[in-house]
């Protein structure tokens, strides 16, 4: 069972759309989404919807602090941010704000933990941007494979023999061998608002039969995203944000 | 207790042979696999000392090496053949390589230059291989090289490499720190397990050993033993044993440049001087018996870092040094063709801040009975003349050049040969001239030299004018 993992597509609709159908031509056959499905982007309504689709069809969706300020607005956003997130309350229908105002927090499947920030505090929005922040994130929870997403770049943290915790930069579209005696934390990339100074849309692959997980890059149409930024009359700095993936 | 297993146990299959070698982390057996499963090769299996209070080390080891040897291929490793779960019995199944190993070519040291050299550039070429594969050994020692009947050196025992696309198990192990004492590099010792030029520096140990029969830094058994390695340059080979001529002597000592930046650049580099002794650009150090004071390699330093240290620093940017072949016709000096191939080589150089450039006119077998070895000898030299008159404008440093003139009928495969044996990376050559477009493109040097190349080529083309020909292809 191939499972695909996306976090903070951030209202792309033309990231998500082109991670989804590269994850399945992939195989894939879950798909989990890690929280900020909102926020930045033009297309809140209609990444909602999709992804509203794939939570009737069983994918895990999990809330993060974009989606969480749809409803109870926090100080800490910037005024680009706090413009997007007007734009998606004056958007979203009241059923998608209920849809997202329901999501957890976190969930645990069989090995494997699935939270949007830190498993240490959900609710804290930790950034996990360290050894360190990791090495907290996996000592609040007891599965094998954490994943999460709130940092955008793509890193993989590892136990190393003597539980120290180790971080490593991956190389897209290498698979790389997980063995479940280690554990093991993925930030599994941003679909929609990549920040490497490279626009192609990032998620992750996770095979826990072969215990393999997999960093993948996706370009996508990235200028017709922005284009909707600028067409909404959205701030034009998360327009070229989205260009050029800062 | 490690206590060895008894032959004919089954694990997984794989039928237990004698115990052929046992190491500080774990045993090597000889294995038959089960009918079916029997690749078609001599097998070994390795397993790690599993027993109440054994290290995790020789566990955490042969996890690495199960990543990394997996991911291999090529002549100069052992083919990987099967792993098993670190969970349940770890293991590897693997190709077993006939052969001597370079230790036990110690055993005769010092060995003539030659050997030294002929030894040292297959080893060099199989270092090369496996860092062209994105993997760093950092384990290199004379038992670790083992020298197939063909002459190609295969690495063995990859427990403490690392590759560059895969997590580094033991980056944070502090046991894994260093490597052998006698061979381990100065940033090896600092903790930093990312540089390829690790590698080089123990193959500089490797082939010290052999040109002298002794190590450079002996065998400390401390931690601050193994530091001296940090500032202090060895003695050099020539005061162990005279008989080491300065070239190699300059081979070596590159090799074992404190810093990494200052060392040659690539695994190819060295199999390129050891095959090319003539070509080893010398200075007062190569031909030196005894060793310098602290002032003068503080000032050999400073010089090389003036000369080469700026543009060095570059490199990391840059990625892989590129051994460069531009293929040059000394028996048309006035060619058409040579303003740009000259213009195509300056660009090469302004893009890579550090690369190794040959240069290589194949010239006509002077016809039989036309004259005596004198003439030949004499053409040879004058080809030279004007290939050094070719590049010389080009302002590189010898260092960084090599000048060839080879004899062939076909200037093709002869290009190709040459290109193949000192691991070039792009072949830069003229396209048919005026002369020969009259003949189809199939039958021109280009055409041979492009379809079958190892690596990639440059083929250069004078730009046409474009108010007199027709078209604009460029």
């Amino acid at each position: 069972m191939l499972i695909a993992l996306f976090a903070d597509v951030h209202a792309n609709l033309e990231a998500l759309n082109a991670c989804l159908s590269h994850a399945r031509s992939r195989g894939a056959q879950r798909f989990a989404f890690l929280g900020d499905l909102v926020g930045y982007g033009a297309d809140a309504r209609a990444v909602v919807e999709v992804i509203g689709r794939h939570a009737d069809q069983g994918a895990l969706v999990l809330k993060g602090n974009h989606d969480q300020a749809i409803a109870t607005s926090a100080g800490y956003f910037n005024d680009a941010s706090q413009a997007a997130l007007q734009w998606a309350r004056d958007t979203l229908s009241a059923e998608q704000k209920r849809f997202l105002s329901g999501l957890p927090l976190l969930a645990r499947e069989a090995t494997v933990c699935y939270v949007h920030a830190s498993a240490a505090g959900p609710e804290r929005w930790e950034y996990i941007d360290s050894p360190a922040a990791a090495g907290r994130c996996l000592e609040a929870n007891d599965a094998c494979y954490t994943f999460c997403g709130h940092v955008h770049d793509q890193v993989l943290y590892f136990q190393t023999g003597q539980g120290r915790m180790s971080e490593f930069r991956p190389h897209p579209g290498t698979a790389i061998p997980v063995r479940g005696h280690r554990r093991w934390l993925g930030i599994v990339g941003s679909v929609g608002q990549p920040r490497d100074r490279n626009p192609a849309a990032a998620y992750t692959l996770f095979d826990p039969d072969r215990e393999e997980l997999t960093f993948l890059r996706v370009p996508y149409d990235a200028a017709a995203a922005a284009a909707k930024i600028r067409a909404c009359g959205l701030p034009a700095s998360l327009a070229y944000r989205v260009e050029l993936g800062i | 207790m490690r206590e060895p297993i008894q032959p004919g146990t089954v694990i997984d299959g794989y039928t237990l042979g004698e115990c052929i070698h046992e190491g500080g982390m774990g045993a090597i057996y000889r294995v038959t696999a089960a009918p079916g499963r029997d690749p078609g090769f001599a097998l070994v299996f390795k397993l790690p000392y599993l027993g109440y209070g054994e290290s995790t080390i020789g566990i955490l080891s042969l996890e690495m090496e199960q990543i990394v040897l997996s991911r291999l291929t090529g002549p100069h490793v052992p083919r990987f053949v099967a792993a098993g779960d670190i969970r349940a019995v770890p293991y590897i199944v693997m190709e077993w390589i006939d052969g001597p190993s370079v230790a036990q070519s110690l055993g005769r040291a010092p060995l003539a230059p030659e050997e030294v050299a002929r030894i040292g550039a297959a080893l060099a070429d199989a270092v090369h291989g496996v860092h062209l594969q994105e993997a760093i050994h950092f384990d290199l020692k004379p038992e670790n090289f083992i020298v197939r009947p063909t002459g190609e050196a295969v690495l063995l025992d990859f427990g403490f490499a690392r590759h560059a696309r895969y997590p580094d198990l033991l980056g944070e192990e502090r046991e894994f720190a260093a490597g052998s004492s006698a061979y381990v590099s100065p940033e090896q010792l600092q903790g930093d397990r990312s540089d390829e030029r690790s590698d080089l520096f123990a193959l500089g140990v490797v082939l010290y050993e052999l040109a002298t029969g002794k190590l450079p830094f002996g065998e400390p058994q401390t931690l601050a033993g193994m530091r001296d390695r940090l500032w202090r340059a060895p003695e050099p080979p020539r005061a162990a044993n005279p008989a080491v001529p300065a070239w190699l002597q300059e081979i070596i000592l590159r090799c074992l440049e404190p810093q990494a930046d200052l060392r040659y650049q690539s695994a190819a580099h060295i199999a390129f001087d050891l095959r090319h002794p003539e070509q080893v650009a010398l200075d007062e150090r190569s031909a030196a018996t005894e060793g310098v004071s602290v002032a003068a390699q503080v000032g050999h330093w400073w010089r090389a870092h003036r000369r080469d240290g700026a543009l060095r620093r570059q490199r990391r940017l840059a990625g892989r040094v590129p051994v460069i072949m531009v293929a040059v016709d000394t028996e048309h000096p006035d060619d058409e063709r040579n303003p740009a191939l000259q213009r195509a080589t300056r660009q090469l150089i302004s893009l890579y801040p550090e690369l190794r450039l040959m240069f290589v006119s194949v010239v006509r077998a002077a016809p039989i009975g036309s004259g005596d070895l004198d003439t030949t000898t004499g053409r040879h030299l004058e080809h030279k003349t004007r290939l050094r008159h070719w590049v010389e404008p080009l302002g590189i440093s010898r260092a960084r050049t090599s000048l060839h003139v080879v004899e062939g009928a076909n200037a093709g495969s002869t290009l190709l040969e040459l290109a193949r044996a000192n691991h070039v990376d792009l072949i830069v050559l003229g396209a048919p001239g005026a002369a020969q477009r009259a003949l189809a493109w199939w039958r021109s040097v280009a055409s041979s030299v492009t379809a079958n190349a190892h690596c990639s080529v440059h083929v250069v083309r004078v730009p046409e004018a474009r108010d007199e020909g027709g078209s604009d292809a460029s």
